[in-house]
């Protein structure tokens, strides 16, 4: 045990061992896993994939709910579509997504035998963790979407565009919709974050081998090493997402201009 | 829809509220559930850790009114006794939040300087990570356990408010009445407290009314995936992770609980949303 201890360094000083853990960390070797004995680095990158690809699932089904309902919505303002998806999104908040993933397996596999209850195999496996991941992020997106295309058919140029005679399509989607984008984007950079985290607990409910499942299982072995890697690994994913989305503003909105006071035009 | 800016401790805000219906619903559905959390020892019929053995995977009967989980444990105690966890864990968190953001926020946007750029870098650096990532990093750290989930909850979630509190500081500092105030000698600590503190209630009560459904969910999934509360304590989360072994056969073990949790956290948001409308119309949806 003592031997063990000072092959992993545990007995030196707390600041040695960070300096050594960034020293390596900035070279790309994040340390050796207390559980496996291998590097953090090799288990990382096919779970990383497998995480990807259901976060990224997830960003295709929220948006493909979520435009067209917030969009519809805005549109007949009041209307009974309008209600529904202002329920959807009251409801999609409330809902915790694990919670919402028993269900849906408890309807489409185990009722209806329709679809695989879990695993990772084929792609109908990928159906119901990214609905599940997906409807959460739409909840949000939806609600979003119908406020800020609210605000923005209450501008002038509304009905400049309606008076020139443009097709009512083209006024809400090119006039409203661009415009009603901004904010949506913003928070869409917000929503992987959202995914990632979502990620975590539906890989659980799903057994499904991606980070997020590696981490629960770190945590409860206390590996700390690939704790600190994932926990690296998430925030530098997050930051480049940000700004990935500070640079696309400047490719919806051609007024906002990065050089120059970005912040103040921002919204 | 309501344009003025109604204070908190305004005398019309109770019957402007009560004109909002969906509010009321959502404040109908909170004092349900926290008086079930405050009463549920009372109003349980058994020991929520009773197990009665010859009567394991009940169905809703006469004498089990939710029927009993695979140790025979009455659900409804359960439930009952959960929601006191639940919800009183949330309220903890965010008293200690609005705590630590109240004090952070506003000491940095008052004294500026160096202290300000301190505290803005630490939040700016728990900031930049995904919140429930972090939290499940400092549970790492600490080891699983309820208060170490609270923690690493608090932890997380102080840095946004912070910022948010520093802002409004900020603001309210330029105004006549700071300045009066200064003007007849009030000292720095004085107009800190007296001034501008008072000013930071109503957009903290608008906080801490949409933030309690975000940390209820937050905290059942830590407890969902076996971080918090240990087995037998009764908590929503927790008992959603212990049916999930016998959902196939038994589903009404998951569905209980998880009705519970959505219910509370869908009843918190539509009052905190009501809530938000009336006192800061510039973000009503």
């Amino acid at each position: 045990m003592d031997k063990l201890r000072e092959e992993i360094g545990l007995n030196d000083p707390f600041i040695v061992r960070y300096g050594l853990w960034t020293y390596g960390a900035v070279r790309g070797d994040l340390g050796t896993s207390y559980r496996t004995g291998g590097p953090v680095w090799d288990q990382r990158v096919s779970r990383l994939w497998s995480t990807l690809i259901l976060a990224g699932g997830g960003v295709v089904v929220a948006l493909v709910v979520a435009l067209p309902l917030g969009m519809l919505a805005a549109v007949r303002q009041d209307s009974l579509l309008d209600l529904a998806a202002r329920l959807f999104s009251l409801v999609g908040a409330a809902i915790p997504s694990y919670w919402l993933a028993y269900l849906l397996i408890l309807l489409f596999a185990v009722q209806l035998h329709w679809l695989p209850v879990a695993g990772s195999v084929s792609w109908q496996h990928l159906i119901l963790p990214c609905t599940t991941l997906g409807l959460g992020g739409a909840a949000l997106l939806s609600r979003l979407l119908r406020s800020s295309m609210l605000e923005v058919m209450g501008n002038e140029y509304m009905r400049v565009a309606r008076a020139k005679g443009l097709p009512e399509r083209q006024v809400i989607l090119v006039h409203a919709f661009r415009n009603a984008l901004i904010p949506l984007v913003t928070v869409m950079g917000n929503m992987l974050g959202f995914l990632l985290s979502g990620a975590i607990v539906i890989e659980t409910v799903f057994a499904w081998p991606g980070l997020g499942r590696m981490m629960i299982d770190a945590i409860n072995f206390r590996d700390y090493p690939v704790i600190q890697g994932f926990v690296l690994f998430a925030g530098t994913v997050f930051v480049l997402v940000n700004l990935v989305v500070d640079v696309s503003y400047t490719w919806i909105d051609p007024r906002i201009r990065l050089a120059d006071s970005a912040q103040d035009q921002g919204r | 829809m309501i344009e003025t800016q109604v204070k908190f401790w305004d005398r019309r805000f109770p019957r402007l509220l009560r004109r909002n219906r969906v509010a009321m619903v959502g404040l109908l559905i909170v004092t349900v559930m926290v008086s079930i959390g405050v009463l549920g020892p009372i109003l349980a019929p058994f020991d929520p850790d009773a197990q009665f053995g010859a009567s394991r995977l009940q169905s809703p009967g006469t004498e089990f009114l939710l029927g009993t989980d695979n140790l025979g444990r009455d659900i409804l105690s359960r439930l009952f006794h959960g929601a006191r966890l639940s919800i009183g864990m949330a309220a903890m968190a965010t008293v200690f939040i609005v705590a630590i953001a109240l004090l952070v926020g506003s000491v940095a946007g008052y004294v500026g300087g160096v202290v300000d750029d301190l505290a803005m870098r630490v939040v700016d650096t728990i900031l930049a990570f995904p919140g429930i990532i972090l939290a499940l990093a400092i549970v790492g750290v600490l080891g699983p356990g309820l208060e170490n989930v609270m923690m690493s909850l608090v932890l997380v979630v102080w840095a946004g408010y912070s910022r948010l509190v520093r802002g409004l500081v900020l603001e309210t500092r330029e105004k006549p009445f700071v300045e009066s105030a200064f003007a007849i000698g009030c000292s720095r600590t004085r107009i800190l407290v007296r001034h501008i503190v008072p000013n930071m209630i109503s957009p903290v009560i608008v906080l801490v009314s949409l933030e309690m459904g975000t940390l209820i969910l937050a905290l059942a999934s830590l407890n969902f995936l076996g971080l918090g509360v240990q087995p037998p304590t009764a908590e929503w989360g927790s008992m959603l992770n212990q049916g999930r072994l016998f959902f196939q056969s038994e589903p009404q073990l998951m569905i209980y609980p998880g009705v519970m949790i959505s219910l509370t956290v869908l009843g918190f948001n539509l009052l905190g949303d009501g809530i938000r409308d009336l006192i800061d119309p510039r973000y009503s949806s």
